[in-house]
């Protein structure tokens, strides 16, 4: 249940933003998680359900952007879309390929007054 | 706060102890000394702001990565070369490293960091077979996290030129996300688990540079597919190296052995 571990620090980072900015309180938060990440959005919500509690997140907003993974084939430089890391190339069949997109977790933007 | 459940409980609380130190708990650190400024702080403002939206593009883990990138420096600087091993619990590794301490400790100095979530149990098995070692106990934490390695190397004070294995809690899922500022990350599976666990578990197949095969001696009594293993393990990681051995019978431990030197070297 590493989400608790990602809910946290996404609360903390939040909170130290929001101080920089002077902010009364954050409205809304947007944050970017790879499909690939390694972090289920849905455990992560269950998790940021709980630990927002007396937090700046608290009544916030919360917009969880999923960011489709990508990859690039390494024989035949075609770009395609996976949902797993171990997809062949729809071009070549090649398992040699890099990926370009999907491990993101990032926090985009906060929304404050 | 419980990485768990979100909890305050201090039951919860990360300990690090040398073996020998269990009657003491003083705590000198706890999760709350991250953070500068109380949750439940009440602020005062004296000047209210227009409603605005602030691009951060802020990596989540990026206090994990900022204080693992200052572990590597730290090991780098004092050429300790740095393992973190992973796998599900029950696949060898303790008995691995307590073999690999038995047989090269002579040749090689050897630290290490064990990381379980309750009792000292491996911490006193390394320390029969001579290495220094600190046991970090995570309560209900699930993985080790780079903070809690830069607490534990304070503690084991590691000599310059030696090699530092970290034992990650038994979990093939968590400890994938959280780089520790190791040079290597060694992924052990055995032969007595489902030989798909690299396309069931691909982030940490995904993210380690060593696939350790062990328990091979059972191979005759399972129906494990070594070939079927690698290729699933190939098919996330094309970079991925691999070893088979038994700790057990010491069949393939040099082949771990040439692999460490070698890594040292040309690390």
């Amino acid at each position: 249940m590493h989400e608790m571990s990602i809910a946290l620090n996404i609360i903390d980072i939040a909170h130290e933003e929001a101080l920089r900015a002077n902010a009364k309180k954050i409205n809304e938060i947007e944050i970017e998680i790879g499909t690939i990440s390694g972090v289920e959005i849905s455990a992560l919500e269950f998790s940021l359900d709980i630990a927002v509690k007396n937090t700046f997140l608290e009544n916030a907003q919360r917009k969880i952007i999923p960011v489709q993974a990508k990859a690039e084939c390494l024989e035949c430089n075609s770009i395609f879309s996976l949902t797993t890391f171990y997809e062949p190339c729809p071009n070549c069949q090649s398992l040699t390929i890099n990926i370009l997109q999907g491990k993101e977790l990032r926090i985009k933007s906060i929304n404050i007054d | 706060m419980c990485d768990t459940c979100g909890c305050g409980q201090p039951n919860d609380e990360v300990t690090i102890r040398k073996p020998g130190d269990e009657k003491h708990h003083e705590h000198k650190h706890t999760h709350e000394h991250e953070h500068e400024q109380d949750h439940e702080h009440e602020h005062e403002y004296q000047s209210h702001s227009h409603e605005r939206t602030i691009e951060l593009q802020t990596d989540i883990l990026q206090k994990n990565n900022l204080i693992a990138e200052r572990n590597r420096g730290y090991f780098e600087a004092k050429n300790i070369f740095v393992l973190n091993m992973v796998s599900s619990p029950g696949s060898g590794k303790t008995s691995l490293l307590e073999r690999t301490i038995k047989e090269l400790g002579n040749k090689i100095n050897f630290f290490v960091i064990e990381g379980d979530q309750q009792t000292m149990n491996d911490a006193n098995r390394i320390k029969a077979v001579g290495a220094p070692v600190v046991q970090i106990n995570t309560g209900n934490g699930c993985h080790l996290d780079a903070n809690m390695i830069s607490r534990a190397v304070k503690e084991l004070d590691a000599e310059n030129n030696s090699v530092m294995m970290i034992e990650n809690v038994g979990n093939l899922i968590c400890p994938s996300l959280f780089d520790l500022g190791e040079a290597k990350r060694v992924v052990i599976i055995s032969t007595t688990e489902g030989d798909d666990k690299p396309i069931k578990y691909p982030t940490m197949f995904a993210s380690s540079h060593l696939c350790i095969i062990n328990k091979t001696d059972l191979l005759p009594y399972v129906d494990f597919d070594i070939e079927k293993t690698k290729q699933y393990a190939l098919q996330v990681n094309h970079h991925l190296e691999f070893i088979q051995l038994s700790v057990k019978t010491g069949e393939g431990m040099k082949v771990w052995y040439d692999w460490l030197r070698n890594s040292m070297k040309n690390k």
